[in-house]
């Protein structure tokens, strides 16, 4: 479960960051401006304040968010703000050089942020993003106190059961299996990385 | 409209809880910073055994979610016969978490400081205390600052999930407001603000410091 809902929130947040990236970096002051209200405003709750807000708040008519969806919502917007964050400041450190190439070349608008930013600017943020995913893992257990069934939740059951001295062994074992869980994720990110550095020195 | 009066009904109750949010939140960082440099001091160490022990205690830090080390603390340690109030486990289990994330950035921080810095004070004849006091040290901390306060903010937010273990935080206020009348939406909302009206402030001074710190390097 805590993996799936890291996966299903980290989706969310990958794809819907980019419009607010490019509203980040937009030349409008007001698009910028209000896409930046808004990403403050949301990295500026804490997580567990958006899942009450969406678990208990949100009520239309008789639709009411399960525990699953509500944390699968909220960590997926909460992704959403900060990725956001991280896809604009790879997209600033792009040279401006090279924006500046390809309209010289009269590549379109289009072109020219899809095949010449957003690659180089993936580059950059590859490593930001491969953090941010550990801290999602670590962020889904917020999800165990709207009573998602995921690691942490398990943990406590296990030890409501146990209420013996073996009873500290289950938040020893889960918080054991978080740091297990983030390493293939810290390992991946680095060969990726050293692999694009690669592609481009080579 | 009427939210904003019954707002305004709510808030006494609220500040109480903010109070106590930022009570542990300060003390989890006044705390948390200096063990920070202690710690980012022996995972830089030459011991083995010193290093190992100090690289230990920051990756728990930071691999563990912030809500797996405050229920160990608070309901696990107890089967040992250490038992905390709410507030001591909420603010051990924080200071735990602030000093692994501090002791990162200030590594960071004291390793930026040139070479040839420890090579001119020692050079210059100054002992290792004087050097690292007051050579390494105070350079190495600017470049930490902007981090540092990242932090800060990080654990203020992080004061939300000593909810779980029933500690009375603004968090916990609003629960209780709410499962008076059920207006779950208007009063995790406000909950929402006060959080946001504190976060967003500050990290735009951290930001503005940032840039600040950027543009004299």
């Amino acid at each position: 479960m805590t993996i799936m809902l890291t996966l299903s929130a980290f989706a969310i947040g990958i794809v819907g960051a980019v419009p607010l990236a490019v509203g980040l970096s937009s030349s409008n002051i007001l698009v910028r401006l209000a896409t930046r209200l808004f990403v403050d405003l949301v990295r500026g709750v804490p997580i567990i304040v958006w899942l009450f807000l969406l678990k208990f708040g949100i009520q239309i008519g008789t639709f009411k968010f399960n525990p699953v969806a509500a944390a699968v919502v909220g960590l997926g917007v909460v992704s959403i703000a900060y990725l956001a964050e991280i896809y604009r400041g790879g997209l600033q450190g792009v040279p401006r050089g090279q924006g500046e190439a390809a309209n010289a070349l009269g590549l379109t608008r289009g072109t020219t942020f899809y095949r010449v930013m957003v690659p180089q600017a993936f580059r950059i943020v590859s490593p930001s993003i491969a953090t941010y995913l550990t801290g999602l893992l670590k962020d889904s257990s917020i999800a165990s106190t709207i009573i998602v069934t995921e690691m942490v939740f398990q943990s406590q059951a296990f030890a409501r059961q146990h209420p013996s001295v073996e009873g500290i062994l289950p938040y020893i074992i889960v918080g054991i299996l978080y740091i297990v869980l983030s390493l293939p994720v810290a390992y991946l990110s680095r060969r990726l990385d050293s692999r694009m550095r690669k592609a481009v020195y080579a | 409209m009427t939210w904003l009066t019954e707002w305004a009904g709510y808030l006494p109750q609220m500040m109480s809880g903010l109070g106590a949010s930022l009570l542990i939140a300060g003390i989890s960082i006044f705390f948390g910073y200096p063990l920070g440099l202690a710690l980012s001091l022996m995972v830089t160490a030459k011991n083995l055994a010193v290093r190992t022990l100090g690289l230990a205690v920051v990756e728990i830090g930071r691999g563990a979610p912030a809500l797996v080390i405050l229920y160990l603390f608070y309901y696990g340690l107890p089967k040992f016969g250490i038992a905390f109030e709410s507030i001591t486990a909420a603010c051990l289990a924080l200071t735990w978490n602030s000093a692994a994330y501090s002791s990162e950035i200030m590594r960071a921080g004291l390793q930026s400081v040139a070479r040839g810095q420890l090579e001119a004070s020692n050079a210059l004849g100054l002992s290792q205390r004087d050097t690292f006091f007051r050579v390494i040290m105070p350079q190495g901390m600017r470049s930490a600052i902007p981090g540092l306060m990242g932090v800060a903010i990080q654990m203020f937010q992080g004061t939300s999930l000593a909810y779980a273990i029933a500690v009375p935080e603004l968090m916990k206020s609003a629960y209780n407001i709410g499962s008076q009348d059920f207006n779950y939406l208007q009063i995790f909302t406000l909950a929402g603000l006060c959080y946001a009206a504190i976060s967003m402030p500050a990290t735009w001074i951290t930001v503005f410091f940032e840039k600040r710190m950027a543009r004299h390097a």
